[in-house]
């Protein structure tokens, strides 16, 4: 069976989560929340966000506190970056655990 | 099978029988940048939409990157959508030629046919569309005015059946400026020639798709769990397409001929080839020259015959072999130079005999570049000069000679 069988004849796919696989496996750097600097978990209020706001990869939610999405994270660090508390640091993953 | 005739005759240039051509294919979206000496096409296709005389988004551009850009866009929605250009201006849209036929959308583009810089010229030779040669295109070369008007509504009829772009090409001046009789078509038969356009895939906000995304090296399965084409495949489905649109393209001449007795069921034209010992070979408007030349060199007794190249991509191989068997000489004439080689049309020929047993001599003149005026008796001369250089058997010169004052 060859990629005939999908029918296109130009590249074509439906956007959907996981398209381009499972990205976070390229993470070498993984961030971790600590919920007792983070704004919304301090305060116990939906705000600040802003990690959520510049994820590129929008593999943040605005939880309290916010969760991140491992499978798709590619630890680019720009949540820790935009953290105005700093509390998001980026640590060195630990690939024996996977 | 008698033709009723229901074209009227009208005197046009170029430019105007492929804007009329044009309008006649109901073309919905226009963008064109203008350049010398396809500026008129435009200026006639702005003024159609201008008056209402064709229902078309005429799209101003501020370069042929993004004429070619826009067609590209309103291909992918579903819209038949027209351009023109020459010399510098398809050098400028070079990028975009590719996306086109990579994306398999089937616009048409008429090239007036103009040298390149350095040093600036404006007049006729093939350099401009023989450097795309290699993007993907459909490429139609046209003899005369009537053969523009022709060709571009067959354009559309080919590139929408096998969904690869065409670039219909004719000579600046010799053809874009110079007026004749043309035959146009009737409206009626033309959309009958001609269904509207049903693209083989669209973007549309209601079935969101990404399309011609960045592609690794090995193909990978969708979300929707297909295993989905690699870019070596999609690379393999052009190059297949025009491997086998020489069927569709004989087909649409065929049908054509039906409708509007005018027959282009051939991927080139043959002119007393049957019994030429010596044939000579040419392309666009100096095929036209070359019959001329034929005609002069049989007064005096020399059996020549003249092979107009028609379709340059997909080179017919095996067609030029069959109409070369008895030709014990190919003179080939070229408006192009392929640099630290010879005549790209030279260099097909030569690929096409190649193992076959037809062990003619080749010749290759380079000729016209620049506008440099190919009179009929220069061409008769340059044949009688490869007779003469038989004496010396070398079958295969490794560069050609040029026509000029050097």
């Amino acid at each position: 069976m060859g990629t005939r069988d999908c029918g296109h004849i130009c590249d074509e796919s439906h956007p959907g989560i996981g398209e381009a696989g499972k990205t976070g496996e390229w993470r070498i750097l993984v961030p971790r929340i600590d919920a007792d600097k983070c704004t919304a978990s301090r305060l116990n209020k939906p705000t600040c966000y802003l990690c959520w706001l510049y994820c590129p990869e929008a593999v943040i939610t605005k939880g309290i506190p916010p969760t991140i999405n491992l499978e798709y994270c590619k630890g680019d660090g720009i949540c820790a970056q935009v953290c105005p508390v700093q509390a998001i640091v980026m640590e060195q993953e630990d690939k024996s655990a996977a | 099978m008698a033709i009723q005739r229901k074209s009227n005759i009208r005197i046009l240039d170029g430019n105007q029988a492929a804007a009329e051509a044009a309008r006649l294919s109901r073309v919905q979206v226009v963008a064109a940048y203008p350049i010398t000496p396809q500026t008129p096409l435009t200026e006639q296709l702005s003024q159609y939409v201008e008056q209402g005389e064709l229902q078309a988004e005429y799209v101003a551009v501020e370069s042929e990157h993004s004429a070619m850009a826009v067609c590209t866009s309103a291909s992918l929605v579903g819209a038949r959508a027209f351009t023109a250009t020459s010399s510098h201006g398809l050098a400028y849209m070079h990028e975009m030629l590719h996306w086109a036929a990579g994306a398999r959308l089937p616009i048409v583009l008429a090239c007036v046919n103009r040298a390149i810089g350095a040093p600036w010229n404006v007049l006729n030779d093939q350099q401009d569309s023989i450097s795309q040669r290699d993007t993907g295109w459909i490429q139609i070369y046209c003899r005369s005015n009537q053969e523009i008007i022709d060709t571009i509504i067959q354009a559309y009829r080919i590139a929408e059946q096998v969904f690869i772009p065409v670039m219909v090409c004719y000579d600046g001046y010799i053809l874009s400026h110079t007026e004749m009789p043309v035959a146009i078509p009737d409206q009626k038969d033309v959309d009958k020639y001609l269904p509207a356009y049903k693209p083989h895939t669209s973007l549309d906000p209601s079935d969101p798709k990404n399309y011609n995304l960045v592609t690794l090296a090995n193909p990978r399965v969708g979300v929707d769990g297909k295993l989905c084409h690699g870019y070596m495949e999609l690379r393999y489905l052009l190059q297949e397409a025009l491997q086998n649109s020489r069927e569709t393209i004989l087909q649409a001449g065929e049908e054509y001929s039906q409708i509007f007795g005018r027959d282009y069921a051939n991927m080139f034209w043959e002119d007393h080839t049957e019994d030429a010992e010596i044939t000579v070979v040419a392309m666009g408007s100096l095929a036209m020259e070359a019959i001329v030349a034929a005609k002069m060199l049989r007064e005096e007794g020399i059996k020549v015959g003249v092979l107009g190249l028609r379709v340059f991509r997909p080179f017919p191989k095996s067609d030029v072999v069959r109409a070369l068997r008895k030709s014990k000489l190919i003179v080939v004439f070229d408006k192009n130079i392929s640099y630290g080689s010879e005549g790209a049309t030279c260099s097909e020929i030569k690929s096409a005999l190649y193992g076959t047993y037809i062990n003619a001599s080749i010749r290759n003149f380079i000729v016209g570049l620049g506008g440099r005026d190919v009179k009929a008796h220069e061409l008769a001369d340059a044949t009688k000069k490869a007779i003469a250089s038989l004496k010396e058997t070398v079958i295969n010169p490794d560069y050609p000679e040029w026509i000029c004052q050097i």
